[in-house]
């Protein structure tokens, strides 16, 4: 038997293992009823202990929501969701609401994120740290260093509690870059969102820490709708890592959120996600649906925003980060690597909409397939009449491994403005026997061969992630892609 | 005991026979040379020892200290100690040449059981090797052969070969698309690597190489098969007459 079958054969046995985050953690939990009306909108505003006006913001966006039909453009493949048979809210019984000091929080709880590599705890402030919203189904279990980041200004909390304690920020900015009617899987959103994290950095600061939040969807037959959204006052800058994760189940999950960021003058969001969620089994039972509107408004002059994703998991991954250039000379970059192995399907890409002068953005996308997967990059690229001077340069870059996976690309752009420079490139290439045995030839087995190969051709992208995030993602490539020579 | 030994080998491509019933000893420290015609099947064989996908061994044996070197894989091999220096070294986008030397040279490290080096001193180990070279950090940083010139590509292999320290380098037609300053830089790398525990198998075309790399041994591949053995005079022979001599009623 060829090296490289054996492997794929030995792989396989361990296919159903290797998702080593497809734990599940026992610990008492409270459901709504499964199903979805406006009692259950009510229950979730209930529980959530919410202000009159977010509740008629959510029953403004269920009402709308159900005039609204599923959009079928993307390619991607799944039978219809029931939307009556899943639960819409799931938390810890002990959680009660809002996140509370660390020592009172579940030690199950507490387990569970040291498991998946995340220990809720607090050290001595050096570089590199990072401070975490730890979100566990439907609801924020432990925010660290709140008290730290409070000292200089920066709010840092769930969405729950900045609702209650921030109303103002939040009525001036929620729903202002994604509006409550965008799209059928965010106006879902809006109206049962269970929680998320909130982020506000005041003028001028520079975010010492990089914040971060972790979803975990652990409860069955659970839908997650959280919530982010994220403002730089002027000149503030701040680096966001967003990282999730779901136990292996043979039913498929949605995970529907939103996430909104606002800039205003001179000041920068970078913003990254590992998306790790469980992508179901090589024949694509199970696995989490993942339809996500990710949207940034560069509001101010000078501001920017960025997005790295390095996506991974999910059964189908439907998102599409996106920036909204808006004040002059403003910034817009999208960097993306996207896998998909054995079943996956990922339909990703983002949006560039130039409305300020002089506004430039940044695409950079590597797809890898492998398998019997589907990988789309779906781009738009708008420049409006006063977007005078609007720059951008898109490179899509395709990688297939083996020949029964798909890539594919589609670039719409859209130029109002005669001034306006806007460069494609694209290519698809597939990683060679040269390759791989020019690798294998210096001792790399076949599955560290690919990963070295994938890890090069991602490059461009992996090198704007924070170092720490940085050396989990070249992992999570590797183990993504086991199994996929041969 | 000998370090290598082909018995007999035959192997094919897509069911075409190349190898025909090779045979081959080599001791420890031996520098074998293999020349012959374009197409003879000198690359084919350092692919078959190497064990690269697609090529089928159909009848011999080939022994690599003590053991069946065919049951091992690719990878297998080269932790082992065989080392390939390829005639057309591959490019690997994004990839810096550092970071592929460390990656291997920690595979090799991990087959032994050994713990992985740290990184400051295989830093260190690899500029020390690549300064003899004359290769420069720049292109230790560069992505693997991407955008090397011919030279710089040989060049890179030496280093690979330095680094990993294997028993058994085959070098594939290492001189060729080499000018005579390259040449004698990668002919010294290659002999500052010579020791008793070292072998090496050189494959080329030309006796050139062989001025700058004296073999023990030089053997003629053409149809298949080694067609005569002999000592480095052998070679010079070859450069006079060619190899005429072994057309096809020799086979
Ligand atoms: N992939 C292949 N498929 C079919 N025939 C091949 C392949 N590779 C090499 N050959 C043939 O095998 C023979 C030996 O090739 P090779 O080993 O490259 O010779 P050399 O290195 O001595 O020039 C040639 O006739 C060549 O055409
Ligand atoms: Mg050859």
């Amino acid at each position: 038997m060829s090296a490289t079958a054996e492997t794929v054969d030995q792989v396989k046995d361990l296919t159903a293992d290797k998702y080593k985050y497809g734990f599940s953690t026992e610990i008492e939990m409270e459901f709504a009823p499964k199903g979805l009306n406006e009692d259950i909108v009510r229950f979730i505003s209930a529980k959530k202990e919410e202000p009159e006006w977010m509740l008629e913001w959510r029953l403004k966006a269920f009402r709308h929501w159900q005039t609204m039909e599923a959009p079928n453009w993307a390619k991607v493949g799944y039978p219809e969701i029931d939307y009556q048979d899943i639960y819409y809210y799931a938390a810890p019984k002990q959680a009660g609401d809002g996140p509370k000091s660390l020592d009172e929080v579940d030690p199950e709880l507490l387990k569970t994120y040291e498991k998946l590599g995340i220990p809720l705890k607090e050290q001595e402030l050096l570089a590199g740290v990072v401070a975490v919203d730890a979100v566990f189904d439907s609801v924020s279990v432990a925010t660290t260093y709140k008290a730290k980041l409070t000292e200089m200004g920066v709010i840092f909390c769930s969405i729950s509690e900045a609702v209650r304690e921030y109303p103002e920020l939040v009525k001036k900015y929620l729903g202002s870059v994604v509006p409550y009617s965008d799209n059928y899987f965010a106006t879902l959103n809006c109206a049962v969102f269970t929680d998320g994290s909130f982020v506000y950095v005041p003028k001028g600061l520079r975010c010492p820490m990089e914040l971060s939040t972790y979803f975990r969807i652990n409860a069955e037959n659970t839908g997650q709708f959280e919530r982010t959204l994220i403002i730089a006052d002027e000149g503030a800058y701040v680096s966001y890592l967003e990282g999730c994760t779901a136990p292996q189940r043979d039913e498929n999950q949605l995970h529907a959120a939103v996430v909104e960021l606002v800039t205003l003058d001179n000041a920068e969001i970078k913003y990254s996600t590992v998306q790790n969620w469980y992508p179901g089994d090589e024949n694509g039972k199970g696995g989490i649906y993942n339809f996500v509107t990710k949207r940034g408004a560069c509001r101010g002059a000078n501001s920017k925003i960025s997005w790295t994703q390095v996506e991974t998991g999910s059964a189908i991954t439907w998102k599409y980060p996106s920036c909204i250039l808006q004040g002059d000379n403003s910034v817009g970059e999208f960097y993306s690597v996207a896998i998909t192995n054995n079943a996956q399907q990922a339909d990703t890409g983002t949006k560039m909409i130039h409305l300020g002068k002089n506004t430039r953005s940044t695409i950079i996308s590597k797809g890898i397939s492998a398998g019997k997967a589907d990988n789309t990059y779906r781009g738009l690229v708008k420049v409006m009449p006063k977007a005078e001077g609007a720059r951008n340069f898109t490179q899509c870059d395709s990688l297939l491994i083996g020949d029964r996976c798909g890539a594919h690309t589609v670039p719409y752009i859209e130029s109002r403005n005669p001034s306006a420079r806007v460069e494609h490139e694209a290519t698809t290439s597939k990683i060679s026997d040269d390759q791989l045995f020019y690798c294998m030839q210096r001792g790399l087995s076949a599955e560290d061969a690919v990963g070295v190969i994938v890890n090069g051709f991602c490059k461009e992208v992996m090198k704007n992630l924070p170092m720490e995030f940085a050396v989990e993602a070249q992992k999570l490539i590797g183990i993504s892609l086991e199994g996929s020579v041969g | 005991m000998s370090l290598l030994k082909i018995e007999n080998l035959h192997a094919t491509i897509d069911d075409k026979e190349i190898l025909k019933g090779i045979n081959l000893e080599m001791g420890p420290g031996e520098i074998h040379a293999i020349m012959g015609p374009n197409g003879s099947g000198k690359s084919t064989l350092s692919y078959v020892l190497a064990g690269r996908d697609g090529y089928e061994v159909t009848e011999g044996s080939v022994t690599f200290k003590g053991k069946d070197l065919l049951e091992l894989e690719a990878d297998e091999r080269a932790n082992e100690g065989i080392f390939l220096a390829f005639q057309y070294p591959v490019e690997i986008p994004g990839v810096a040449g550092m970071t592929f030397l460390r990656e291997s040279y920690n595979a090799k490290l991990r087959h032994h059981g050994e713990p992985e080096a740290d990184a400051m001193q295989f830093l260190k180990m690899v500029r020390a090797k690549a300064k003899t070279l004359n290769m420069n950090d720049d292109m230790l940083k560069r992505p693997v052969n991407v955008g090397f010139s011919g030279g710089e590509k040989k060049r890179n292999e030496i280093l690979q070969m330095a680094v990993l320290e294997p028993s058994l380098a085959i070098l594939d037609e290492t001189d060729s698309g080499l000018d005579i300053d390259a040449l004698k830089l990668v002919s010294e790398g290659v002999n500052a690597l010579r020791n008793e525990g070292r072998s090496m198998l050189i494959i080329t075309h030309y006796q050139r190489l062989l001025n700058h790399i004296q073999p023990d041994f030089v053997h003629v591949l053409a149809h298949g098969k080694i067609q005569r053995s002999g000592g480095k005079e052998l070679a010079l022979e070859l450069e006079a007459n060619g190899y005429a001599d072994f057309a096809e009623e020799a086979a």
